[in-house]
């Protein structure tokens, strides 16, 4: 079944921890963080679990409808309490526990002084696809 | 496939599609037609191959689009040619292929739509190709190439489209990227190969095939382990394809001694300078400048002055580069990322550092925003030093 982990640039629960941003590490702080990204990217592939992967610009805008005839109403660019989508995964896994746990994986990715991140992600099942449930 | 010579088979197909239009055929039913022919080439080549590969297709094709035309509208005629071997017919000339390049890239298309209609009715790529290339599902792309097909319905093709925006359309194929099976930047070159002698080496497809060959030749040097981008001055140059710039040089060198300037070969001769240069340090800068000042002439694009500005800034220093920025409007792509090259140059390191962060938060993919984000740390450790 499948589930998208979503990463976000704000948004969520409190940081566990809150770090400085990534131009503001060591060159090679930003190299582990890369290269732990692509590792895991790379496992996902190796085990058959990965389905998709986008990264969004942190540009963006909310836009309505704004009556027949007329422009769209947009909203943005983001103000500072607005949730905002970093990116995704996608993955095809086995079980919901199995989808927490790649989430939990990714989350401790390496941060200043090689520290895991632990950054809140975010885990929704595909409606269709079978209900999450524990593993039994 | 075996036995079957499949680039052959490819190279056939615009011909064939345009001998068809030419008698008359409508675009998306010869397309067809050419698809069906080349199907029956698959089952029946192998154990008897044609004399002339060209002329048994293009019979082939004829036969299949009027059974399908005679399908339509009395259905007892059909016995006509399906099971006879085709004999040789009339074989297609170079003309009717370059207009179909002119069909393919109308002006009435959307970018995106031009580019599939061309790999596809030119480049004789199956629809699964083309969509695995250009990273969009199969269903997706097929509906492009149906709508594009509809738009084009029913023009003229006895009139000489517009060079240009085939040459545009090209280009846009050689930039689109890589995945599949299918190597766009290499269909692309192929394509206008092909073009240079269609239209007897018009000195501008000339310069854009000389343009692809030499950005081509770098290619392998541009990125590291992982897709990791490495920038023009540290690529590691014994790694570039030393005979596809020689080959690209003396493309260039013919184009421009016919003396009909463009903004292909002027880009294609900047970026023979640079594929001159044993090492960095010994590239010709002020040459480079004045290929820009040319190229400005034919594409007055804020994208050209900024690239213009960072040539500047290595031929007359930081100072005359930054000079040279400020005309450029800050909205166009990579202005930031210019800005802190250039501000780390003149010894500016905290300016740099957060123009390289704003680099990359503006950048538009992965590799570019894990390089400025890199770029920016390293100057950051460089000015607390």
């Amino acid at each position: 079944m499948k589930y998208l982990l979503l990463k976000h640039y704000r948004g969520g629960p409190a940081p566990a921890v809150d770090f400085p941003p990534m131009d503001q590490w060591t060159p090679e702080e930003v190299d582990a963080h890369v290269q732990f990204m692509r590792d895991f990217a790379a496992r996902l592939h190796e085990s058959g679990e990965f389905v998709d992967m986008q990264a969004l610009s942190a540009d963006g805008t909310f836009v309505r409808h704004a009556g027949q005839g007329r422009p769209p109403v947009t909203d943005g660019p983001f103000a500072e309490t607005k949730d905002l989508i970093a990116g995704w995964y996608i993955i095809d896994v086995d079980s919901w526990d199995r989808a927490v746990e790649i989430a939990g994986e990714l989350s401790a990715v390496p941060g200043p002084g090689g520290e895991p991140l632990n950054e809140w992600l975010e885990v929704r099942p595909f409606l269709g696809a079978e209900a999450p449930k524990s593993s039994e | 496939m075996s036995g079957l010579d499949e680039p052959l088979l490819r190279d056939l197909v615009p011909a064939v599609i345009g001998v068809l239009v030419r008698r008359g055929a409508d675009f998306a039913a010869a397309e067809d037609a050419v698809q069906e022919a080349l199907i029956r080439a698959l089952q029946t080549w192998p154990e008897d191959p044609p004399r002339d590969p060209k002329a048994w297709l293009v019979t082939a094709a004829w036969h299949k689009f009027v059974d399908a035309a005679r399908a339509e509208t009395s259905r007892q005629r059909r016995e006509l040619a399906v099971d006879a071997e085709p004999p040789a017919g009339e074989v297609a000339g170079a003309d009717d292929t370059l207009r179909l390049y002119f069909l393919c890239a109308h002006p009435t298309l959307p970018a995106a739509a031009a580019l599939a209609l061309t790999l596809r009715a030119v480049g004789g790529l199956t629809t699964r190709q083309i969509a695995q290339a250009c990273l969009v599902p199969e269903a997706t792309m097929a509906q492009r190439i149906v709508r594009a097909k509809r738009r084009i319905e029913g023009l003229p093709l006895d009139q000489p489209g517009d060079l240009a925006t085939v040459l545009h359309v090209l280009y846009l194929v050689f930039n689109e990227g890589y995945g599949g099976d299918v190597d766009l930047a290499a269909e692309a070159i192929r394509l206008t190969r092909h073009l240079v002698v269609l239209t007897d080496g018009e000195p501008e497809v000339a310069g854009l095939l000389a343009l692809m060959l030499l950005h081509h030749a770098r290619r392998a040097s541009r990125t590291g382990p992982g897709g990791r981008l490495i920038p023009l001055a540290e690529q590691d140059r014994a790694r570039w394809d030393t005979a596809l710039i020689a080959e690209g040089v003396e493309i260039l060198q013919i184009a421009l001694a016919k003396d009909r300037l463009g903004e292909y070969q002027a880009q294609a001769a900047i970026a023979a300078l640079h594929a001159d240069a044993p090492k960095v340090a010994e590239t010709d800068w002020v040459q480079i400048v004045e290929w820009y000042d040319e190229l400005l002439a034919f594409t007055d694009s804020p994208v050209v002055r900024l690239n213009r500005a960072v040539a500047v800034g290595e031929a007359d220093g930081p100072q005359a580069g930054l000079a040279a920025l400020a005309g450029v409007d800050a909205d166009v792509p990579r202005h930031a990322a210019v800005a802190a090259y250039l501000h780390e140059r003149a010894g500016d390191l905290e300016a740099a550092a957060e123009l390289y962060a704003d680099a990359a938060r503006a950048a538009a993919s992965v590799p570019e925003v894990e390089h400025l984000t890199r770029e920016a740390a390293r100057v950051r450790q460089l000015s607390r030093s």
